[in-house]
């Protein structure tokens, strides 16, 4: 099996704090993560290559150098080569743009490493939750795709998914090439040994810059010029005030003034 | 592509028995408003099997005009036959914008036809407004977790596309003495064409099935409940209201309820009437998935917890002394 999974270096938006009196994101000192949901993606990849380790994974990250870091540590836990797309070309990009240069890449790679028979990406970045890039890339590529895949194993020239749905989940067949978006599974996804970190630290993450792709891509088409989406403006949500307090003597106390308070509004 | 309309269509998912989901119908309300602005029609599209149900849904709830795809081949969803089906109708009739859904099968499809259609989509949006300027939609979503919000516009494709959450709007008043003209397409698609195959419908352990996202009542739980057990207490007072349980990530974590009860970015994005949050601190990805709740009502030892910023009803307490009171209380209410 040849397998790529798709990883993007994310802020961790736990760590992110709103400035208080700028009422902007303060970016600084948030440290920068393996995307969760792309780190599961691997995952699933991972438990293919336990199946059958003749297979090769591949991660494709689109990002500025400093986000081989991200891929070092996927390289750690069950990655075997990494590709970094980088360039200021590339930059501002919206989901569309950021596909079709990702698809573009994907071809790219293809040329010398060969056919992917599964794609797989995280259902969504945690920065920007679009959880648009995925099935665009299939599109650009023309595979079918599975979105929101909590399991996923390989039989014949099939893949097939668990993929959670609105009230439950179903299970999922496509023929290979395919790809696949993966959103939280049951299980973590496995720790890096020292072994593994050592042996991830000394692999070479091959570039892939905008020149590399200059032949096949239409430079229309990327970058912020090239984004059929503009972002006009961003704000921070507005925090309710105005809350109403209750803190009784007794936990019966404080039930029977918010039930006082729940009746008198008609919530109940 | 241009628009050939300034119409304004509603995709209105529907469930396998042809009835329609409620976010469909839910965002028929903005995209009446939308519509007039534009100066437009409101279209509902619908694509399935048997969908006369969402038809007259759709028509009571304000569509000018109905669009309908059906076909054995869109029984189940599918990613191909309905790409297909959606961007075969706007290449002939042009809208200029175009609401989803935001629901699974929504955001699969979505990106899939704004791609195939070379124009942009806006996920996931909580408000949409008319750009008073140059016309376009302003579509506004959370990014960053829930911490920041921004608007979106996309001038020079069309037609514009967004998913919306489910719950953001709510449904107007049916009037079921209207009527819409209803346009059947015939569009169908060689089984070749749909390279996914429906194997297995695996519905929730144990018979169980969380309408989170369709929920008017939700009734979480968190690490504050200690225990499995003290999901009994949640449930309890869940089913009192008519309403759901939901769960924050270090329940869920802890393997005290199933994955589908978990709200927040890992989980499911909810909008009920009312929110009910036991014990839950309110970390951002908890209240990214609940804030656009109408009323919440937080319930949590530590006075300091994050949970009561987004709280209308604020209850510093133990959930164990609180809630067992509050349920009497309500119990005598609808004795």
């Amino acid at each position: 099996m040849n397998i790529l999974v798709c990883v993007k270096q994310v802020p961790d938006t736990t760590e992110i704090k709103i400035d208080p009196v700028k009422k902007t994101l303060i970016r600084d000192g948030v440290p920068s993560i393996v995307n969760p949901f792309d780190a599961y993606a691997l995952e699933l990849a991972a438990r293919i290559k336990d199946k059958d380790p003749s297979t090769k994974i591949t991660l494709l990250c689109m990002g500025p150098p400093q986000a081989e870091a991200a891929l070092k540590e996927c390289l750690s836990v069950g990655g075997d080569v990494a590709y970094l797309c980088s360039g200021r070309e590339f930059g501002g990009s919206d989901t569309l743009a950021t596909s079709y240069i990702l698809a573009t890449a994907i071809k790219k790679i293809e040329e010398t490493d060969g056919k992917f028979d599964i794609i797989f990406c995280g259902k969504q970045a945690i920065d920007g939750d679009t959880a648009q890039v995925g099935p665009e890339i299939a599109e650009h590529l023309d595979y079918p795709q599975i979105t929101y895949a909590v399991e996923s194993y390989v039989e014949g020239d099939l893949v097939k998914v668990k993929r959670e749905t609105d009230d439950g989940f179903e299970l999922i067949a496509a023929k290979m090439p395919c790809l696949v978006t993966v959103t939280k599974p049951d299980f973590d996804p496995r720790y890096p040994t020292i072994k593994s970190k050592m042996a991830a630290n000394r692999k070479e993450i091959a570039k892939i810059a905008f020149a590399d792709l200059e032949a096949t891509i239409d430079a229309t088409k990327i970058g912020l010029k090239g984004s059929p989406t503009k972002v006009k403006k961003t704000f921070t949500p507005d925090v309710k005030t105005g809350g109403v307090k209750i803190n009784e003597e007794t936990g019966a106390d404080s039930a029977k003034k918010l039930f006082a308070c729940l009746t008198a509004d008609k919530i109940i | 592509m241009d628009a050939k309309t300034k119409d304004l269509w509603v995709f209105i998912e529907t469930n396998e028995d042809g009835s329609p989901k409620n976010v469909g119908i839910e965002l028929l309300s903005p995209g009446r408003e939308l519509a007039d602005k534009q100066g437009g029609q409101l279209i509902g599209v619908i694509v399935g099997s048997n969908v006369d149900a969402s038809v007259k849904a759709a028509t009571a709830h304000g569509a000018d005009k109905i669009f309908v795809v059906e076909g054995k081949e869109y029984e189940h969803y599918s990613t191909d036959a309905y790409t297909h089906a959606l961007c075969t109708l706007v290449e002939k009739y042009g809208p200029t914008s175009i609401l989803i859904g935001a629901t699974n099968n929504g955001r699969d499809l979505g990106p899939r036809v704004a791609c195939r259609l070379n124009t942009g989509l806006t996920a996931d949006c909580t408000s949409l407004a008319i750009d008073e300027e140059t016309g376009n939609v302003a579509w506004t979503r959370p990014a960053f977790g829930g911490n920041l919000m921004a608007t979106i516009m996309c001038p020079d494709h069309r037609p514009q596309i967004g998913t919306v959450r489910p719950g953001v709007f709510k449904k107007c008043e049916a009037d079921e003495a209207r009527s819409a003209e209803v346009v059947k397409e015939d569009i169908h698609v060689a089984p070749d064409m749909i390279r996914t195959e429906l194997i297995e419908v695996i519905k929730e352990t144990a018979g169980e099935i969380v309408d989170l996202e369709g929920a008017e009542v939700i009734v979480s739980g968190g690490r504050g409940l200690g225990s499995p057990e003290g999901f009994k207490l949640i449930k309890e007072l869940a089913d009192l209201l008519g309403g759901v349980v939901g769960a924050s990530r270090a329940a869920v974590d802890s393997g005290w309820i199933g994955h589908s009860h978990q709200v927040g970015q890992t989980g499911k994005t909810v909008g009920p009437k009312l929110y009910i949050a036991c014990g839950i601190s309110g970390a951002i990805q908890h209240v990214a998935g609940m804030s656009s709740s109408n009323t919440i009502i937080a319930i949590n030892k530590d006075e300091t917890a994050p949970i009561f910023n987004v709280a209308d009803y604020g209850v510093v307490g133990d959930l164990f002394e609180v809630l067992p009171v509050l349920i009497a209380e309500i119990k005598k209410l609808k004795a």
